[in-house]
């Protein structure tokens, strides 16, 4: 037993997005509630907000290297707040989490840290943008030019992220309901950067390129009680357009929600129901039956597509742990993405 | 016919039950003692290894600061290089008049530690936010709990049964404040995987040590010395209770030869017979052995909780005062018992194998001149061995053997010094009587003379032990005057509070003194500097042993410092030398200081010196106040009553030199208690040697009977012999006795502790210890002369109807 | 034949030689006498015959098994099945009563026969004292409790070594009296020491050791 075990409670509340814990999903326990009227302002909405529960900096990018083969990357700093107020030092109750991985066909790296928030050790500045935590970091001088570095005892990589495209908004101008109660989340995206770099791995370095996606996401009553994980799709197609869909999993039923991007940024927000999701495969995955083939249609949109992830065995074993690999289009539509998978 | 054997052979015992007593009491106390010292070391050392483990020390290489802590932006910075490290801060709070060990650790980053695990899987285990977060908590023992209980100004308490004693655990958040060192680390646990293309420690941190767990000083080093000690001790104990066992078995093969000689003329083969007679020592080692483990499991019960205060106090190492029953304990004091009887009973053993069938049935004694020369031989070389060890080796160990050759080497040759002292006193000798009494006390010599060997040991050792403890606890007290100068010391909550209290005394008292110092690191451990204010009570009274000219002068003008002789011992450094305090900063030594009852290196610059040196050293919090004795009372009430000050945050001098002194008492209590066992077990070896001579005295007795002495003159004749042979021993350890005082003060204490001792004499104890060597022998010799006394003369006279 | 000593040399380490060149025979049921002056050798003689002591030269042979060639536990085996010794000095175990000695050397042997030591110690006229312990037993008696203990084996052959020579002249008579006469009934061949030809005289055959010779 360790004690990163026993720090796993304090992710109760990112767990509970991750893997619906029951009772927490509605109360927000003296921090602040996401805001149907909220307007965003930048950089500022790049940088924390503390006085909400938890918060993300989720990169993931798709890449080909010099060797024609596909890899994926991740990259994430979760915030996570211990109690709603703020302190300085190591008794600041901001935690910070790190998550990087590097995916090929047949192999999945991870690694992770953890700091306390208030020495320095960890946190994101919105102006120069930084989010950092040890020497893993993603910044620039703004938020279109990133360099973006993780590194573990096996394997790193440096990549530079240039956006080609402007932020896009999920949900109702970046209110993005998470159930039929009404739990909600602030969450925008810069799905659109071009990507080039060098991936280090056991057995060589490798020049990459390629694209990536950055969420944004902060609230503080992720889940409805019933919810218990959720499946997540962010997909670049070949024709220029974008998908990022979601399903919640729940007693009372799947709560999904989906926005479509044109190539040119703009969005349309699709409602409940409108894409259907249908699991046709499963692997056995770190002990469980992960799905890692999918069928996802979207009548409104013309689009039936195969989902199939890139390595079904891209499992995070992380303090809590959940699968996010990349993914293969197919179907009425070609292209790739991500897959993220949680609460199984 | 096997079994008829064993009958015939214990039926022995059923004729000699003093005998059979004898021998299981001397195994039972040689395995008694060893065993208790044995128990207690164990418990220590267990309570370090458990201490270690529920702290996670000494398993991962750790980053320190020679300059001191390690800034939290240091920390960071490595972190930011990818340097996984975890921080710690250590301290010491005192509280309710107890020092307590505060043990602050990242508790998001620290490794694997029980008493964590044990909370999270409790019944209701502690939100973590509470943990991480103001106000904390305070992970502690049950025990240490109860003196939080009622405290005021700490965070809620939560007790595990997975930490040490005396120790508070907690994140470094709490701590920090706790300790009031905001932003400082004692020092990085490096962890287990580290990533690729790290900055070397050197380029980015020049100022930082790395260490390997082994290099780390931790208890178990520190005390290594203290455990040795006891167990010479135990060694020594359980040396003189093998006498024991060596005389009786001697003894009762001896007698036993006529019916060994018979059952083989009966048919029984001798092979058979040795391993019959091996069956049944061990087998009496076995039952010796058990009742010597029950001796020294209570034994150790009764001295354990003394040996932790004294750990604690000493090198404040965490010993809990509980005993537990360990099986490999009970094995390996079993395992002694066997092997120290066979050993002890060896010779007799072989002798008897060796036996012509044919010889003659009698007693033969043990021991002749011959073998006393062999003997005085061996003793010489290895008194010279002693010599070659002490100008040549250096070190605990190499002290300890010098003290075993010098001790085995003085003991083999007490019969033959004893013999030539008799000889040269019969000579003088006037009428046949007399001459008589020193021939015959000659011809008794090798049969007592390993009880008389047991005994010059236990004197020597008693002698040596006493004379190095009185030594040291006169040096002490001398010390303690010369150190506790002030007449009243106060101790304050925070800076504020203390510099009220510092203003508002000024104009009422002759000086002030601040106690102020900080935590560095030495090549050899830890050191702590002090800062003192230029006061004439510290040029009058602080005991230096080694000084340059004006040594106080130039520490007040900010050129030298001073040093305790544990560190100066340690490193080699006196009065000239350089002392390197910082990668930065180095100052000449000026001089060293005694300075008693703790392992620590020390080093004092004055008070300005100390902020150049150590510019984070925390405010004083604890003052000495010089006034006049007669005020000293009434001032400490009103320090009291004018600040709200609890009774023991303001001390007077006496109450604190009468703390010290009691530690230093429960430091030796062990030592004592030991030491006069180790007496009384001789006294034993002594009775056990007079009542096996007994028997054989009886044929020497008898023709000087039928002469025409009374059956009284010759009681007393026998009680007179065993006075003067005691004496004669007694007057020998005393030589021996100092020498070994000498090499425990001037070798093994610079080796254990770091401090080398004057010695002092003590004739009046060498007079008590010689009266109480006379009455031993007289009580031991009292039994056979009253028997002597009380023989029926036809006893006598069936020596001559027996005498072949 | 029970014994035969075959051309028997004896000498003790460094001291001249005792036995020169010995040839005796003794056959079942017989009784021998040995006599001799003080250090003519007869006590040895007897001791090389109950195996206790080694030979230079020659051949004792004991009921068909050769001495020379036999190790300790051997010659113990001879001791405890063929012969039984008794000793001038009784050599008794002080430890064990008058009836553990009587029956020790038959338990020893194997051939304890609690009828026959009771036969043996009411024939010998230790009836009442069979709880007591030698020390509490005037020399006839232990004695007494000696020749009991050598014939609880009844053994082939027993060696007497001046069973008398430490008793008074009243108890001597007792004991040869009683020793012989148990011989006799038992069949036992005996070879007995002594220096006292009366007691020479009682026996079927003599020898006389003389310089280390039989005369």
């Amino acid at each position: 037993m360790s004690v990163r075990v026993f720090l796993l409670a304090l992710w109760l509340p990112v767990t509970a997005w991750a893997q619906g814990y029951a009772g927490l999903g509605g109360s927000a326990e003296g921090f602040d509630t996401p805001d149907p009227d909220y307007v965003f302002s930048f950089p500022r909405d790049h940088g924390p907000h503390p006085s909400f529960r938890i918060e993300w900096w989720y990169l993931t990018a798709n890449l080909t290297g010099a060797d024609g083969q596909d890899y994926g990357v991740q990259w994430t700093l979760f915030r996570s707040a211990l109690k709603p107020k703020e302190q300085e030092g190591w008794q600041s109750p901001q935690i910070w989490m790190g998550h990087a991985a590097i995916t090929t066909p047949d192999q999945h790296f991870f690694d992770e840290r953890l700091s306390r928030g208030g020495i320095g050790q960890a946190g994101v500045s919105a102006q120069p943008f930084e989010a950092w935590i040890d020497e893993w970091h993603m910044r620039g001088d703004n938020f279109d030019q990133l360099e973006l570095s993780a590194n573990s005892d096996t394997f790193s990589y440096d990549l530079q992220l240039s956006a080609t495209g402007p932020l896009v908004f999920h949900g109702q101008k970046g209110y993005s309901v998470k159930s039929a109660d009404g739990q909600a989340s602030h969450y925008y995206s810069q799905p659109s950067y071009d990507v080039q770099g060098v991936l280090r791995l056991p057995s060589g370095d490798v020049t990459v390129t390629g694209n990536a996606w950055l969420d944004r996401e902060w609230s503080s009553q992720p889940l409805a009680s019933d919810q218990s994980g959720w499946d997540w799709f962010s997909l670049s197609l070949n024709d220029g357009h974008k998908l990022m869909a979601f399903r919640l999993r729940g007693g009372r039923g799947d709560f999904t929600a989906a926005t479509w991007i044109y190539p040119d940024g703009t969005t349309a927000t699709l409602p409940d129901g409108a894409a259907q999701f249908e699991v046709l495969d499963t692997d056995e995955v770190a002990g469980r039956n992960v799905p890692t083939r999918w069928r996802i249609t979207l009548p409104a949109r013309g689009i039936d597509v195969e989902v199939a992830a890139m390595n079904p065995q891209a499992w995070m074993g992380t303090r809590f742990e959940y699968w996010e690999g990349p993914v293969r289009v197919s179907g009425s539509h070609a292209g790739r993405g991500y897959l993220e998978m949680t609460g199984y | 016919m096997t079994a008829t054997v064993i009958r015939t052979l214990l039926s022995h015992w059923r004729s000699h039950r003093l005998q059979l007593i004898t021998l299981l009491t001397g195994i039972a106390l040689a395995t008694g003692l060893w065993s208790a010292v044995q128990a207690i070391n164990t418990e220590a050392r267990a309570s370090y290894a458990r201490a270690s483990a529920q702290l996670a020390l000494g398993q991962f290489d750790e980053i320190q600061n020679s300059d001191g802590f390690i800034p939290i932006e240091t920390y960071v910075a490595l972190r930011r290089d990818g340097w996984q490290v975890a921080a710690v801060l250590d301290g010491t709070l005192r509280i309710k008049g107890r020092s307590v060990r505060i043990m602050g650790v990242d508790m998001v980053s620290y490794p694997a530690l029980p008493a964590v695990t044990e909370a999270e899987q409790s019944q209701a285990p502690p939100d973590p936010a509470d943990i991480l977060t103001d106000p904390g908590r305070l992970l502690m023992t049950a025990d240490l709990a109860m003196l939080f209980d009622g405290a005021e100004g700490f965070p809620p308490v939560l007790t595990s049964t997975a930490l040490p004693p005396d120790l508070v655990l907690t994140d470094i958040g709490v701590a920090e404040r706790l300790l009031d060192r905001p932003g400082q680390i004692s020092r990085l646990v490096i962890l287990p995987d580290q990533p690729q293309g790290r900055t070397p420690l050197a380029d980015l941190a020049p100022e930082l040590l790395r260490s390997s767990p082994s290099a780390q000083t931790d208890t178990a080093q520190l005390t290594d010395s203290f455990h040795l000690n006891l167990a010479a001790f135990g060694l020594l104990s359980f040396a003189v209770g093998l006498f024991i066992v060596h005389g009786t078995v001697g003894l009762a093969f001896a007698q036993r030869r006529g019916i060994i000689r018979t059952l083989r003329a009966l048919g029984v083969p001798m092979h058979r017979l040795i391993w019959l007679i091996l069956t049944e020592l061990v087998l009496l080692a076995l039952i010796g052995g058990l009742i010597g483990l029950l001796i020294g499991f209570f034994l150790a019960g009764a001295l354990l909780p003394d040996v932790a205060a004294t750990l604690r106090g000493l090198y404040g190492a965490p010993v809990e005062g509980q005993l537990s029953l360990r099986p490999a304990w009970v094995a390996s004091g079993l395992a002694m018992a066997v092997g120290g009887t066979l050993a002890a009973s060896g010779h007799a053993l072989w002798k008897l194998s060796q036996m012509p069938l044919l010889s003659g049935a009698g007693l033969q004694a043990w021991g002749n001149a011959a073998a006393h020369r062999v003997m005085g031989g061996v003793g010489l070389l290895l008194l010279v061995g002693a010599g070659l060890i002490y100008l040549s080796a250096q070190g605990l160990l190499a002290g300890f053997a010098m003290l075993g050759a010098l001790l085995t080497g003085a003991a083999l040759l007490l019969p033959l010094v004893l013999s030539a002292l008799l000889a040269v006193l019969g000579r003088h000798a006037k009428g046949p009587i007399s001459t008589w009494v020193w021939a015959d006390m000659r011809a008794q010599l090798p049969g007592l003379s390993l009880a008389l060997m047991a005994l010059l040991l236990a004197l020597a050792a008693n002698i040596g032990v006493g004379t190095m403890v009185s030594s040291f606890r006169l040096t002490f007290l001398g010390w303690l005057d010369q150190r506790l100068t002030s007449e009243l010391y106060f101790s304050a909550e925070d800076a504020e509070q203390a510099a009220l209290i510092t203003d508002w005394l000024n104009p009422q008292v002759d000086a002030i003194l601040p106690i102020r110092n900080t935590e560095l690191s030495h090549e050899t451990g830890p050191l702590f500097l002090y800062g003192v204010v230029d006061d004439q009570t510290y040029r009058e009274k602080w005991p230096l042993i080694a000084r340059s000219p004006d040594a106080w002068d130039r520490v007040m003008q900010g050129e030298a410092i001073l040093i305790n002789e544990q560190l100066a011992r340690r490193a080699d450094l006196w009065p000239g030398d350089i002392l390197h305090l910082t990668s930065l900063q180095s100052r000449v030594i000026a001089g060293v200081y005694s300075d008693y009852g703790n392992p620590t290196g020390q080093a004092i610059v004055s008070m300005r010196q100390l902020d150049v040196l150590a510019p984070d050293t925390p405010p004083a919090l604890r003052f000495g106040i010089r006034l006049p004795e007669v005020r000293a009372a009434e001032m400490a009430q009103k320090l009291r009553d004018q600040f709200d000050l609890p009774t023991q945050a303001v001390i007077r001098q006496h109450a604190l030199k009468a703390q010290s002194v009691a530690i230093f008492e429960k430091t030796f209590v062990v030592t004592s208690a030991l030491n006069v066992l180790t007496l009384g077990v001789a006294g034993f070896a002594i009775l056990t040697s007079l009542l096996t001579l007994w028997t054989q005295r009886l044929p020497q007795v008898a023709p000087v009977w039928a002469l025409g002495l009374t059956r009284r003159h010759l009681a007393g004749l026998e009680l007179l012999r065993s006075l003067l042979l005691a004496a004669l021993t007694a007057v020998l350890a005393l030589p021996l006795g100092l020498i070994l005082a000498w090499v425990l003060l001037a070798v093994i204490n610079v080796q254990a502790f770091g401090w080398r001792l004057p010695m002092f004499l003590f004739p009046g104890d060498w007079l008590r210890l010689f009266a109480l060597t006379l009455v031993a022998a007289a009580l031991a010799a009292a039994l056979p002369a009253l028997r002597l006394m009380r023989l029926p003369p036809v006893h006598l006279l069936r020596v001559f109807a027996n005498e072949r | 034949m029970l014994l035969t000593i075959d051309h028997v040399q004896k000498t003790y380490p460094g001291g001249r030689p005792v036995l020169k060149d010995v040839s005796l025979v003794l056959d079942h049921g017989q009784t021998l006498a040995l006599t001799g002056e003080s250090g003519s050798g007869k006590s040895t003689l007897l001791h090389l015959a109950a195996a206790l002591d080694g030979f230079d030269g020659g051949e004792i042979t004991l009921d068909g098994t050769p001495l020379s060639g036999l190790e300790d536990a051997g010659r113990a085996a001879l001791r405890r099945q063929t012969l039984s010794l008794v000793f001038q000095q009784f050599n008794l175990i002080p430890s064990l009563t008058v009836a553990q000695n009587l029956s020790i050397h038959a338990q020893i042997a194997g051939r304890h026969d609690p009828e026959w030591e009771a036969h043996l110690a009411q024939h010998l006229g230790l009836g009442d004292l069979l709880d007591r312990f030698p020390e509490n037993l005037s020399g006839g008696q232990q004695q007494r409790v000696a020749i009991g203990r050598a014939m609880a084996t009844r053994p082939a052959l027993l060696l007497a070594d001046e069973p008398t020579g430490n008793l008074d002249e009243t108890a001597s008579a007792t004991v040869l009296d009683l020793m012989l006469g148990l011989v006799a009934d038992t069949g036992t061949a005996l070879l007995l020491v002594t220096h006292s030809l009366d007691i020479a005289a009682r026996l079927d055959r003599r020898a006389h050791l003389s310089g280390g010779q039989v005369t």
